[in-house]
């Protein structure tokens, strides 16, 4: 050991460095689940389908539908209001994408619309900016005649989109279908 | 922890304990035996308030457990349970929430008086940081604290804060979903921000410990920056300090206990007393009254991640406030020109609060805007330049020498005493 003096600390190096690493692996896989049982747990994925009949609805008419804890807006809209939203270009808009889960694309009003029905819009109630709920009644949607929220002022406009505010995103659109005439499912 | 301990073991007991467990003797050195600058004035006295909120907070809060359910279904009815049920109920509430109130007023005052006599200047740099981190926590405390209740400003103010994340780029959403639980803030959003509510508190008391030894290693700064040089400077803390704290704390207690006995919800929010709808967001959120100042700086940059930023910024920017101010001299009554700027970075801070209340739309935004780079401006640009173009005033020679000159012109007796006859602390002289 003592004529040694030039392999030794190198040895003991070694066996300090690798007893640290498994140390830190150890500790990391220990540190894991007291982490990850923060996520979303079992029961909390389990809501996330949901079933509403919206065999009623008019034009004009809208209604709020809870899914995963949210709100999602589903909007029976009015001829005007499509027609409002399919006159702007997409150079206006300042998010460019549908943010739509069932289809990739620009965010145009077809690529936002319900397929099959361009009338009706689903879409998460939730602002993209810091999630507060836009109000969509008349007289109190902002600008753009769609949406407004009052928590730090974003106008989204009768497709959903962000048009002017803080918020970066368009609302973004669920996974959705409709399963028969009047049921749609959300999720 | 500083100097020679002074401590006689007097009782057969405290000699037995002494080679034991010598905890009277550090109890001594960081008490009655900790010399202290005589010139303090009532500023230096918030830490002892603290001290003392802490303890506030913690025990009645203790108690609020005792009866309180942290489930969406129940939190709310269980809060109205403590208020109109529960033997002292009202009082307790009333007291653990307006104690975060006054803790943070407390708080503030602190700070600002570190601010003003340059208090985070060598050597006390670790003493300040600690403090920023101690406020950190406290922020986060009340932030939580706040949900518990689920009414609708909990559950908003909930939803807004956590959503701040989302701002991060990629990861924002699945760090949002964790601290969730969920895809929205729901029942497993509360019961986690009840634990960590409950733990929180106790490490502010750890880092508070830290401070305080932090304080003990570097002395108390005083009113004129001047560093204490011989013992004609200071007074022990006992019982010349704990006496001055003990009036400053009970003039405080007067002022809480008229916000707990006669206005409980003035600063808290009406909306509050409305349970949490997760369908519908009030027409007006603001946070409480003490994260005012941050929520305009969030609200003035009309980028997400731009606003997250800056808001995080004007307190992460506190930790570097010692590099940044160049001036050697502590104490701004020294410094002519900081003293102003001072001032003005004081009414910046109450105009971005007045500011975080109002509606974040057309002039007030612009305001904001102006009033945020002021804020950033203090720090950034005034604080590293004054020091190199300021001309300080003379120091005086001694905390001794100040507070006989002070008496001096008073015209009181005190000037025909010589210099070293100024042993005891007569500052009503």
């Amino acid at each position: 050991m003592t004529d040694s003096q030039e392999a030794e600390p190198a040895r003991r190096d070694f066996l300090v460095l690798a007893t640290g690493a498994m140390g830190a692996v150890g500790a990391a896989g220990v540190a894991w689940p007291l982490i990850a049982q923060m996520n979303p747990d079992a029961s909390a994925l389990a809501l996330a389908s949901t079933e509403v009949d919206v065999s009623s609805m008019e034009p004009g008419q809208s209604i709020r539908v809870m899914w995963r804890g949210k709100p999602v807006f589903v909007r029976f809209r009015t001829d005007e209001e499509v027609e409002a939203a399919r006159a702007v270009s997409i150079t206006e808009l300042p998010d460019p994408d549908a943010r739509n889960a069932n289809s990739d694309g620009e965010a145009t009003d077809e690529n936002r619309a319900v397929p099959g029905r361009e009338a009706w819009l689903v879409m998460v109630g939730v602002c993209t900016h810091l999630g507060c709920i836009p109000i969509g009644d008349v007289g109190n949607n902002g600008d753009y005649g769609g949406w407004f929220c009052p928590c730090h002022g974003s106008h989204y406009d009768t497709a959903g989109r962000i048009r002017k505010g803080p918020a970066p995103e368009n609302l973004p659109i669920p996974p959705f279908e409709f399963i028969s005439d009047s049921v749609l499912r959300i999720g | 922890m500083s100097g020679h301990s002074t401590y006689v073991p007097s009782t057969g007991f405290e000699k037995w304990l002494d080679r034991r467990l010598p905890i009277i003797r550090f109890m001594h050195a960081e008490t009655s035996g900790f010399p202290c600058p005589k010139n303090l004035s009532y500023f230096w006295t918030f830490g002892a308030i603290l001290t003392f909120m802490l303890v506030v907070q913690i025990i009645t809060g203790i108690v609020l457990v005792m009866h309180y359910t942290p489930h969406t279904d129940m939190a709310f009815a269980s809060v109205e349970h403590i208020m109109r049920n529960v033997n002292y109920g009202w009082l307790i509430r009333y007291v653990h929430q307006n104690g975060a109130s006054m803790f943070f007023i407390a708080v503030y005052i602190h700070m600002f008086r570190g601010l003003y006599y340059g208090s985070y200047k060598e050597p006390r740099e670790v003493l300040w940081i600690l403090g920023v981190i101690i406020f950190l926590l406290m922020m986060a405390t009340a932030f939580m604290g706040y949900v518990l209740p689920w009414g609708q400003m909990s559950f908003w103010g909930a939803t807004v804060i956590t959503n701040l994340f989302s701002a991060l780029p990629l990861i924002g959403e699945p760090v949002v979903q964790w601290l969730w639980g969920g895809f929205a803030v729901d029942n497993p959003t509360l019961n986690r921000f009840f634990s960590l509510h409950y733990l929180l508190p106790f490490m502010i008391l750890g880092v508070v410990i830290l401070h305080i030894w932090a304080l003990h290693v570097a002395g108390n700064g005083n009113p004129t920056g001047v560093s204490v040089k011989s013992k004609q400077d200071t007074v022990p803390f006992h019982p010349y300090v704990t006496m001055k704290d003990g009036f400053a704390l009970v003039c405080f207690l007067i002022f809480f206990a008229y916000f707990v006995f006669y206005i409980p919800n003035y600063l808290g929010h009406a909306d509050n007393y409305i349970p949490a709808d997760p369908l519908v967001t009030p027409a007006h959120i603001v946070p409480e009254w003490y994260f005012l100042p941050f929520y305009a700086i969030l609200r003035a940059v009309p980028d997400k991640l731009g606003g997250v930023v800056l808001m995080f910024g004007s307190i992460a920017v506190l930790f570097i406030l010692p590099w940044l101010d160049t001036s050697k001299v502590r104490s701004a009554a020294f410094r002519p020109l900081y003293k102003q700027a001072f001032w003005i970075f004081v009414v910046v801070c109450i105009a971005l609060g007045w500011l975080g209340g109002q509606p974040a739309e057309g002039g007030y935004v612009i305001a904001a805007r102006i009033f945020t780079f002021l804020y950033f401006a203090f720090f950034l640009i005034v604080m590293p330049l004054l020091g190199m173009i300021e001309t300080p005033k003379k120091l005086p020679e001694s905390i001794s020498q100040s507070v006989l000159e002070k008496a001096k012109a008073l015209g009181a007796g005190g000037s025909a005493q010589p210099v070293g006859s100024a042993a005891a602390p007569d500052k009503n002289a």
